[in-house]
């Protein structure tokens, strides 16, 4: 019966439903997890990398975290080439808010512009939603940290600790569990890092698969960065003893890679 | 030919103007305000032709209501500023505002601040200032009599000093000058 009613966006089903939508955030539920947790003094966002062949080349950037200002970054799970597009609507709105207000934009308002972006594609032209959902973190001075989710249909809501992608539920229920919205960002890696050892297949999770962002304060500047050597990582050998034995999390290859590719990166736009 | 001038205190923000309204040779209006009230803590004093005073005042105004209602949030001052001089600056060569602005408000965070605006959207946050031929007389008194954290007495005092400067030496009578503070409790007149 929903073969009637879903294969135009625009169209409401019977029950009151928009098919296109739902099936897009399907799409979502087959990519790499990612997961967002607010700590008291930061945000930690994590994300699985999906290493599809072996011949691919090494990525420059990064496939699931982008940067969209200084004050603001995002994780991605879904269709890279649709992200693209989000992304850089999400990078536009923001300078062109420094443009106009010398200020830099507030976070909820940047998730609003990209979301009411997206709702378009579920109302009007005929063309079908975007197959993305995003983690947005940022800090601005109105709210403080914050966390926010947005899905294809372009309805987004703030969260303290939140997961997207692939069994997604199984992440969400350990993060309903474990979180603690006092503890600090070094709690919220460990606790991101066993949230994604529980959301990837057991035998696949290695260090080199997970990305991280943490994005915190010093001062009066944001600063976005994969976690940094002194964190005290002090038995990392324990966080994955049960799924891969000793494999350390900060040294291996793709993860410093990951860093050095964001460090130099960093101080090159300086 | 309008006088606007502004000072900023020890968590306030004086903007004060004359209230004639006057083109050419003809004076309408003897008790015109000039001192806009942009959402609970900005004041925009302005000077030039009513046309563009009250079309330019009114836009922002509005931009700055939708903005709130949007987005549940109040612009700063440095903000405000900074949208009205890229208002004028966008509008500068196609056509142009004749409207110079002092702008003066009060953020939790900021505290008092004053921005001097003119119409070639020029912008600058200042400690004091004055627009229009007041400026040639007043902006040596507040260079001698201004400093860091006045209170309200002073700077009453200055402004009035400032007042009775154009009221002896300038040629134009200008006998009733409106003054409006910003603070931490909002807008109110002196």
């Amino acid at each position: 019966m929903a073969r009637r009613y879903d294969s135009s966006t625009t169209t409401f089903s019977p029950e009151g439903r928009l098919h296109q939508v739902e099936y897009a955030i399907e799409a979502i539920n087959n990519a790499g997890t990612a997961v967002g947790i607010l700590a008291k003094d930061g945000i930690v966002l994590a994300g699985e990398k999906q290493k599809l062949s072996g011949l691919l080349a090494p990525p420059k950037g990064s496939e699931k975290m982008y940067k969209l200002d200084e004050h603001v970054t995002s994780v991605v799970a879904g269709l890279t080439a649709d992200a693209n597009i989000l992304i850089n609507t999400a990078r536009v709105a923001a300078q062109r808010y420094i443009y106009t207000y010398q200020e830099p934009m507030p976070v909820e308002q940047m998730v609003k512009r990209v979301c009411n972006y997206k709702q378009s594609y579920t109302q009007f032209g005929g063309l079908r939603p975007f197959g993305v959902a995003f983690l947005f973190a940022g800090w601005d001075e109105h709210y403080g940290y914050q966390l926010y989710m947005s899905d294809p249909s372009g309805n987004y809501s703030g969260w303290k600790a939140t997961c997207i992608g692939q069994n997604n539920q199984a992440g969400k229920s350990l993060l309903k569990n474990e979180y603690d919205e006092s503890v600090g960002v070094d709690e919220a890696l460990k606790l991101a890092v066993k949230v994604l050892v529980k959301t990837m297949d057991a035998t696949s999770a290695s260090a080199d698969k997970l990305e991280f962002c943490v994005l915190t304060r010093e001062g009066d500047k944001v600063t976005l960065a994969p976690p940094r050597a002194h964190m005290p990582w002090s038995s990392p050998a324990t966080h994955l003893s049960w799924c891969v034995p000793a494999l350390p999390l900060v040294a291996p290859s793709a993860s410093s890679a990951y860093c050095q590719g964001r460090r130099s990166r960093r101080s090159s736009m300086k | 030919m309008d006088t606007v001038m502004g000072i900023v205190g020890d968590g306030f923000c004086i903007v004060a103007a004359d209230c004639s309204a006057a083109r050419s040779i003809l004076v309408f209006n003897h008790s015109e305000d000039k001192i806009v009230e942009l959402d609970g803590n900005k004041l925009m004093g302005q000077s030039g032709p009513q046309c563009d005073t009250s079309n330019f005042a009114e836009y922002i105004q509005k931009n700055m209501t939708l903005y709130e209602l949007n987005n549940d949030l109040q612009l700063s001052t440095h903000a405000a500023a900074n949208f009205m001089r890229r208002e004028l600056a966008t509008a500068l060569r196609k056509g142009p505002y004749q409207t110079n602005v002092l702008l003066g408000g009060f953020d939790k965070s900021a505290g008092p601040s004053l921005y001097y605006l003119d119409h070639l959207s020029s912008l600058q946050k200042v400690n004091f200032g004055a627009h229009g031929y007041a400026s040639n007389f007043v902006l040596s008194i507040f260079d001698r009599e201004w400093k860091h954290g006045l209170t309200l007495e002073e700077a009453r005092a200055i402004i009035d000093k400032c007042i009775f400067e154009l009221q002896t030496r300038f040629l134009l009578s200008q006998p009733k000058f409106k003054l409006k503070i910003v603070d931490a409790d909002g807008i109110r007149e002196l």
